[in-house]
């Protein structure tokens, strides 16, 4: 990849990380690594965004704003699991809340490992997503729709609530 | 070293005069924490003036029903909210009751069970 | 009466890198009532306990927040020590205190550039991380880690900074210092900053006490709790003061954690010159029995970690209430009768940390 027709911007949600990637994210964005110098832009709305960054598993109050932010976003789309978290569920993956990887719920293009990750690695990870991203354009590959309406049991403690 | 604490043991009827007696002294609602012993449930009510922390424990049955303190610290409302959900120990009469929606988790009333082992590690679900 | 619409902040927003969802009750652009939903990080970490030895909790411990990270590991093993009557190495609560002033550095500047953000100062945001860059990389040298730094152990500490590191971080300070005040000189006396926070956002000071706030949110209404002063680590042998503000705005909370930082180096500053030579750890056996409330200030305010422990290797109890939970009442508070447009500001001030509150 050695030229791109437009510029990426990337889309960041917090699942349930523990802040740790989620800042070295931000520090990306800063003087000190910068990814602006690759026109790589952060948004706040899905509907601008080309990368999906997530950082942190899947728990029981965030899978539906996942699928929801995820389903919003135009094609072609890339998604990033930054964080052991985010691609496995890491040192939370055994406590009762979590369902482990991202990969449970929304298709993952490109891993990006570590505790906390580094900024370094993730700009690796971001600049491997544009690649996908040029051959998912080219292919003119759509994304499928993510549900989770076959899940069978879903608890909340309140009775008869609208949640 | 710090310093050494120690915990009163209090009845379930006391509770609400002890938060008033204390909310007279100047001292600050700290937490509220619940804590599984066998079948039973100890909930510690800290206060602290000065940084000199005193607190009051009671013991209760899962059914068993518990006043409220949101009505003398009115902050007090997120931490009966959280022994409500992760506990299932109902608290009668919070100002903000969230009726169970405070946290939204797979297991129903988390920690009043013991979670087995599974085969794999990871939850899978 | 004018007709009620109600708003959603979050869980996903620009201005918050972490998820945190309030209902907006609004009548016209006044904020009339705040209902917060949380749970959007809840792992359920403390029920770990069961499934790790008190060890190897230490690194769960540190998880809990990224940002608080290492505040929190050194919380967690006094608590430990305290319950197993461990008398650590002098020179390992000094090394100690330094890393946690060092978070609190690198904590209070990444909270002014985000709060910079909220206010639209795009390039406040990008000095503010710029010098943020320092702090990490001293972190970096000393422990080997950027954020999260697994340095902290039950009985000590993992790794020794040798005499003449400890020098260039003196220096290094000293050279942080001079650009720091450049950097508060803005957020304090920039006349576009002031119009923004000044009178927005009032907490009484009654109010902060009685709602449970602490840290920087009840430091400025006046409100001077500041768990250092207990003497924990090595405080105990240092002079230093907490820093109050009286306006109760988010001016006031603003200036504390701009002026806190000169404190911070202020304190590193003096455990360098007093730091005593010896070991760093000693070895720990047997298990925790007895309970213990073990506490510490966080960038955010005060941690409170209980642990409860019957003589073996698992702990029968582990309960952490962070800053942010019991900083929430006290943002419903602020947050009635605001306008919308301050909701981002107002929100930012008490510095939600979302992932410590949910753990």
């Amino acid at each position: 990849m050695t030229y791109l027709a437009k510029s990426p911007w990337i889309f960041h949600y917090d699942a349930s990380s523990c802040n740790g990637c989620d800042i070295e994210i931000l520090a990306c964005l800063t003087p000190m690594y910068d990814v602006e110098r690759f026109g790589i832009i952060n948004t706040g709305n899905p509907k601008h965004a080309d990368i999906f960054v997530v950082t942190g598993s899947i728990n029981e109050a965030n899978r539906e704003v996942i699928q929801n932010l995820y389903n919003q976003m135009p094609d072609p789309k890339v998604v990033v699991a930054v964080g052991i978290c985010a691609c496995s569920g890491g040192v939370f993956r055994e406590c009762y809340n979590v369902a482990g990887g991202i990969d449970k719920l929304i298709p993952v293009d490109v891993y990006v490992p570590g505790c906390a990750a580094r900024p370094e690695s993730i700009i690796d990870g971001i600049v491997t997503a544009l690649g996908v991203l040029e051959e998912k354009r080219s292919k003119n590959i759509h994304s499928k729709v993510v549900t989770d309406h076959e899940r069978p049991e879903r608890h909340n403690h309140a009775q008869g609530g609208a949640q | 070293m710090m310093e050494p604490q120690t915990i009163v043991p209090i009845s379930v009827g006391e509770v609400v005069p002890k938060a008033e007696q204390a909310k007279k002294d100047g001292y600050r609602l700290v937490q509220i924490g619940c804590t599984k012993i066998e079948d039973n449930f100890e909930i510690i009510y800290v206060y602290d003036k000065d940084y000199k922390l005193i607190n009051f424990r009671i013991t209760v049955k899962q059914d068993d029903e518990i006043p409220s303190i949101s009505g003398v610290y009115w902050g007090a409302f997120v931490y009966e909210n959280e022994i409500h959900d992760l506990y299932g120990i109902h608290v009668a009469g919070i100002n903000i009751d969230f009726k169970g929606t405070f946290y939204k988790t797979t297991v129903k009333h988390p920690f009043s069970v013991t979670i087995t082992k599974e085969d794999d590690a990871c939850q899978n679900r | 009466m004018s007709k009620q619409i109600t708003i959603p902040f979050g869980p996903q927003h620009p201005v918050l890198p972490e998820p945190l969802h309030l209902d907006l009750v609004l009548e016209d652009e006044k904020v009339v009532d705040v209902v917060p939903t949380i749970g959007y990080v809840h792992r359920g970490l403390e029920k770990l306990v069961e499934k790790r030895e008190y060890t190897e909790y230490v690194y769960i411990a540190e998880r809990i927040c990224g940002i608080c990270s290492f505040i929190h590991s050194q919380t967690y093993v006094q608590g430990i020590e305290q319950i197993m009557g461990l008398e650590v190495p002098e020179r390992a609560q000094f090394l100690r205190t330094i890393w946690g002033e060092y978070s609190r550095l690198h904590s209070h500047l990444l909270w002014l550039g985000c709060f910079a953000d909220s206010m639209g100062f795009e390039s406040l945001f990008m000095n503010s991380w710029r010098l943020r860059e320092h702090i990490l990389d001293d972190l970096e040298a000393t422990t080997g880690g950027r954020v999260i730094q697994g340095v902290c152990k039950v009985g000590g500490v993992r790794k020794d900074i040798a005499p003449e590191k400890l020098d260039e971080m003196l220096k290094g300070l000293k050279g942080l210092e001079h650009e720091l005040h450049d950097l508060t000189n803005v957020f304090l006396h920039d006349s576009s900053v002031k119009n923004r926070l000044r009178g927005i956002g009032k907490l009484s000071s009654e109010d902060a006490y009685y709602l449970g706030a602490v840290g920087p949110t009840a430091r400025g209404s006046g409100i001077a709790i500041d768990i250092r002063e207990t003497g924990y680590g090595a405080f105990g042998k240092i002079n230093f003061k907490p820093v109050v503000e009286h306006d109760g705005d988010c001016y006031a909370r603003c200036a504390v954690r701009a002026n806190e930082m000169f404190g911070s180096i202020d304190i590193i500053e003096q455990c360098i010159k007093k730091i005593p030579d010896g070991p760093v750890d000693m070895k720990v056996t047997g298990a925790p029995d007895g309970e213990y409330f073990s506490r510490a200030e966080q960038p955010r305010g005060e941690v409170i970690h209980y642990i409860k422990g019957n003589g073996k290797k698992n702990l029968v109890r582990h309960r952490v209430r962070t800053p942010t939970f019991t900083n929430i009442p006290p943002l419903v508070t602020l947050l009635k009768g605001c306008e919308l447009a301050d909701v981002p500001v107002i929100v930012l001030t008490i510095d939600p940390c979302i992932g410590c509150a949910e753990r």
